[in-house]
């Protein structure tokens, strides 16, 4: 590990001031480890584990457990994944505009790292010049060991889903498929396959360069590192913040600007995320434990302020909508499910005598009941509206 | 003889909601509102095995499965 460019424990590390090109790129952090030995890339994924690096799409997998259930595969292959299907997320799109060489530089380790030949980077369209140009950098400069591979990714809700983002590049279709088998046993063209959402990889491209002690030197123990967030809604200045895992969710707003009106709930994680009370929630830590209790994650990296006076039961309607027509349309339980449920929000919302015996019932059947985790998020975000807007009907 | 205990698993992408396991199973297979089956989370009690196993066979759409249990 080189000495850290960055000083321990500061604050932004993935998003520089301005977006630098290569050279400005390498100046800041240092050249990337290359050229790695069968030693230093077992040292490597120890050195990922010791950290304590967790999928940034969501999930919050381990990463050092995929790259090592990968790296034992034949002929693996790596996907960078910048789907961000998640449609009030834009911290993907700012992290590989603003830092499209950290994720290149991840995604290229990533495959050095499990012995794959090449990294297929699958983002969203709106950045899919940046990241041409980053990569025709790179081949001019020779930088990479392994082939790096630019497409394009579907649009839609679920295309973000690990087995998705494999079916779009494999047949074009994102729609996501059965497990087992894991994508780290059969994933692309039935290869090992490592899927790793681009955030996550921008963080292993700086553990490798800083090792472990620096990554956990922000963050909490249980959760080291800084993530991205989203931040929208009643805010001053709403957009990506970087923050340490951990930062009380006010001061999380306060990055943004601060509250534009006294708040109501908040949304965290996601449209598959939760509905929280804003009093309850802000002095909570933003991490996973710190919002457990409240039934709440901190999922994809999302705080959505809802103001007092708005409905919270009409927004969550809309979601619910929303979530019900983004199914893939594969299973049973979400194709009928999910519009049925969003059904009798939409009357709960308006005051049209809904069923909350049915609409209890229904969640209960869909939950649990997919082939992704599609239906189950709609399910905890019904849930979380109905505690926390209990009092609006 | 002591075995695993197996545990009904329904594949919902394959699924197509035919409902016949339902039938032939009602004591461990019912359905929801839609007609999509509700499997019991429990492990299959050994005097049900065979039938189970037979429902499993009875699938058209090949999506009902009996996993050994962990």
């Amino acid at each position: 590990m080189t000495a850290g460019l960055l000083l321990a424990g500061t604050l932004p590390r993935l998003l520089p001031p301005e977006p630098p090109g290569l050279a400005g790129h390498t100046a800041r952090y240092g050249p990337p480890p290359s050229g790695l030995s069968r030693r230093q890339r077992d040292a490597l994924i120890a050195e990922v584990a010791r950290a304590g690096l967790t999928g940034r799409g969501g999930a919050g997998f381990p990463t050092a457990r995929k790259l090592a259930a990968v790296a034992a595969g034949h002929a693996p292959v790596v996907v960078a994944n910048g789907t961000e299907g998640e449609p009030a997320s834009v911290k993907d799109r700012v992290l590989m505009a603003c830092s499209p060489h950290l994720v290149l530089d991840g995604a290229a380790l990533a495959a050095e790292i499990t012995g794959a030949a090449k990294a297929v980077i699958v983002v969203h369209r709106d950045v899919r010049v940046i990241l041409d140009e980053a990569v025709a950098d790179r081949a001019r400069a020779r930088l990479d060991r392994v082939r790096l591979e630019v497409r394009t990714a579907a649009e839609g809700f679920v295309a973000g889903q690990a087995s998705a983002v494999v079916q779009w590049v494999q047949r074009g279709v994102p729609a996501p498929t059965a497990m087992p088998p894991r994508l780290a046993q059969r994933g692309l063209r039935g290869a090992p396959t490592l899927v790793q959402n681009v955030e996550t990889l921008a963080h292993l491209a700086l553990i490798a360069r800083y090792g472990a002690a620096w990554f956990r030197s922000t963050g909490t123990p249980a959760e080291p590192g800084s993530m991205l967030v989203t931040v929208l809604g009643a805010v001053r200045e709403p957009g990506v913040r970087e923050v340490a895992i951990g930062t009380p969710v006010g001061q999380v707003l306060d990055l943004a600007g601060g509250a534009s009106a006294p708040l109501r709930a908040l949304l965290l994680g996601g449209y598959f995320g939760a509905w929280v009370d804003a009093a309850e929630a802000l002095d909570r830590p933003f991490s996973s434990a710190g919002l457990a209790d409240l039934g709440a994650a901190p999922g994809a990296g999302l705080i959505a302020a809802l103001p007092a006076g708005a409905s919270g039961l009409g927004e969550t309607a809309r979601l619910v909508r929303y979530l019900a027509g983004e199914s893939a349309g594969q299973c049973g339980p979400c194709v009928f499910g999910l519009p049925a449920i969003a059904g009798q929000v939409e009357r709960l919302a308006e005051g049209r005598g809904a069923d909350l015996g049915l609409l209890h019932r229904w969640l209960g059947q869909v939950d649990g009941r997919g082939g992704c985790a599609h239906p189950d998020g709609a399910v905890r975000l019904v849930r979380s509206a109905l505690r926390t807007f209990g009092g609006e009907w | 003889m002591v075995t695993a205990p197996a545990r009904l698993r329904v594949d919902f992408i394959a699924c197509a909601g035919r409902g016949l396991c339902a039938e032939a199973l009602p004591g461990l297979i019912t359905l929801d509102d839609w007609g999509f089956p509700i499997v019991s989370g429990q492990a299959v009690p050994p005097r049900l095995l065979a039938d189970a196993r037979a429902t499993v066979r009875l699938c058209p759409k090949l999506a009902l499965r009996l996993e050994p249990g962990r």
